[in-house]
């Protein structure tokens, strides 16, 4: 049932795959030079030239790019093939700033598409499943993303995109899905809103796997999916700049493959740039070894993750990631202390009572930070006496205390209340003025 | 068992909130014979008792509130000085803890009801009846 897409470099030795990594990283430098002002600026700063990386270890000679390079670039100037090479864009929304815009040739999506391809066989889909890619399509990366790796293991693909809840309940049963791919807080309310309408995902439905990303989530989430609903969740990774979508974990649960002949990753110090130990949390850099419309050096992700070299159980022999922490730029900050989103939600899935939804607000009171947790109280929870729900509410600050260190206030609010989003949930409100 | 259903709606203590159940209940027809609001702090609970518990409980599941039924005692309250000691001392020598209650007059003003909420139900109806104190039915409350 779990099945290679490509077994011959999936499962490739170590050493083999280190001298294509190595012989594509030489290519990738000259190329970039050759093509593009941008980088002959960014490596002339650096000193390096494309003649001094020559074993992968160099790769630390070259500069870093980030986010913000895209910005100061806009559109296009840190792509490196003309725009008649372009078979497609897409543009991330730029909620803080200018939007960002990525390009890829032909081959650019065939490789995206057969990175999807790998990830989506590892996880047992393949002929036969009927996937309702519930991400959104346009110039969002996830839904043609999945669209397109979907179709080539000759699956069928429902391309339903986010939104219309009780629709994609509906086809989800009139068309037998098998699998869906979504932001997991949006499966959490199409599970909400199947329940009101009568639905059990678990026995009116065939839904077996779920592809879940775009957003940071936890394994008490993944937990929680699976219990509820009878499916199997698995993690889906990738960012716009590096193409959309392009990783899950295999059947295994335990680590996203990252595919080492499509991508060089490093772990590096979020502060000093410096690769960590093996084993250590760093801030996920990207190279691309296969992508030549908007290539990506040392792309730092803002992501935070453990990067695994061990080969899998599975039989790949690519590094693995474990479950992304959260972005830099989600963590909060309350009096000191760092708190990414997905580590309130682990605490606060363990806690059955607990409700799917909650909202993380940070405010200033005087000189002080102070966060509260909204929690929504489940109606099979809810206790007539004001003891218990005081108890709950105690209880939940406690486990937050324990886990994160830090005091949280935590208020019981009615079901519904807390937004629900077809997307990215946010998950977080912060009314300090800073 | 003379054990009547409460309804208790969890709220958040907010402006408007005691309205919405109210038009709620109002709307599917239902008539409210009892009511308390206990708060604590940002949230509180709703509790009631009505001419229609199922119809009541079903309006306001379908309005999206957060409801629960609860089993509570309309107990009869002689309308004269004592009334209620007459009660809470028949539970209290017999070890059985009110967790709360609230009292209300029937229309016709003949006679008041206590709804009390306790920690052994079954206790409370066997010592308040040996006691010769009347403990309303469902149908006595529902027709008042």
């Amino acid at each position: 049932m779990f099945r290679y897409w490509n077994p011959h470099i999936e499962r490739m030795p170590v050493d083999d795959l280190r001298k294509l990594q190595e012989d594509r990283l030489r290519s990738l430098v000259r190329f970039v030079y050759a093509h593009s002002s941008f980088y002959r600026d960014r490596f002339k700063e650096a000193g390096v030239e494309p003649d001094d990386i020559k074993t992968l270890s160099d790769v630390t000679k070259l500069p870093f790019t980030q986010k913000i390079d895209l910005r100061n670039t806009y559109p296009t100037g840190m792509f490196c093939l003309p725009g008649d090479w372009v078979v497609r864009y897409h543009v991330s929304s730029g909620t803080t700033g200018k939007p960002t815009v990525v390009g890829y040739t032909q081959g650019d999506i065939d490789m995206w598409t057969d990175s999807l391809a790998r990830a989506l066989t590892s996880i047992g889909l393949g002929r036969g499943d009927v996937i309702q890619v519930g991400y959104g399509y346009g110039l969002f990366t996830g839904g043609l993303g999945l669209h397109y790796g979907a179709e080539k293991i000759g699956a069928t693909v429902l391309p339903i995109g986010a939104g219309n809840t009780e629709r994609q309940i509906e086809l989800m049963q009139d068309l037998g899905s098998t699998a869906i791919a979504c932001t997991p807080s949006y499966f959490l309310y199409i599970n909400e809103v199947a329940q009101n309408m009568g639905v059990s995902i678990r026995d009116d439905t065939k839904l077996k796997v779920g592809v879940f990303g775009a957003e940071p989530w936890s394994d008490e989430t993944r937990k929680r999916i699976e219990e509820t609903t009878g499916i199997k969740a698995y993690d889906i990774y990738g960012t716009s700049e590096m193409s959309g979508p392009l990783f899950t974990e295999c059947h295994l649960q335990n680590g996203i493959h990252i595919w080492a002949d499509l991508f060089l990753i490093e772990a590096v110090d979020p502060d000093t740039g410096e690769q960590v130990e093996d084993g250590d949390r760093g801030e996920l850099v990207v190279t691309s070894l296969d992508k030549w419309a908007f290539p990506l050096i040392r792309f730092r992700l803002g992501d935070l993750t453990i990067i695994d070299n061990e080969p899998c159980e599975c039989g790949r022999t690519h590094p693995r990631i474990m479950r992304i922490l959260g972005r830099t730029d989600d963590m909060i900050v309350v009096r000191g202390i760092n708190v990414f989103p997905s580590q309130v939600e682990s605490v606060l899935m363990r806690i059955p009572e607990v409700g799917d939804n909650y909202q993380i607000i940070v405010d200033r009171k005087g000189p002080l930070d102070v966060m509260s947790v909204e929690v929504e109280v489940t109606e099979q929870v809810f206790s007539d006496k004001i003891a218990d729900l005081m108890i709950l509410s105690k209880r939940v600050s406690k486990e937050l205390k324990n886990v994160l260190n830090i005091t949280a206030e935590v208020n019981l609010v009615e079901p519904g209340s807390i937004p629900r989003s077809m997307g990215k949930a946010k998950r977080v409100i912060d009314k300090r003025q800073v | 068992m003379v054990a009547i259903k409460q309804i208790s709606i969890f709220m958040e203590n907010k402006p408007g909130s005691l309205a919405r159940v109210a038009k709620t209940l109002s709307g599917g027809g239902v008539n409210i014979r009892a009511l308390t609001v206990a708060e604590a702090g940002d949230f509180g609970v709703i509790r009631m008792v009505v001419d229609d518990t199922a119809k009541g409980y079903q309006v306001l599941r379908d309005g999206g509130f957060t409801v629960s039924e609860t089993d509570v005692l309309a107990v009869e309250l002689k309308d004269v000085p004592g009334g209620l000691y007459e009660i809470a001392k028949t539970l209290g020598e017999n070890n059985i803890n009110m967790d709360y209650a609230y009292a209300f007059v029937t229309a016709k003003a003949e006679r008041a009801m206590l709804i009390v909420r306790v920690d052994d139900l079954k206790g409370a109806v066997e010592v308040l009846q040996k006691a010769g104190i009347v403990i309303a039915t469902r149908r006595e409350v529902q027709n008042i």
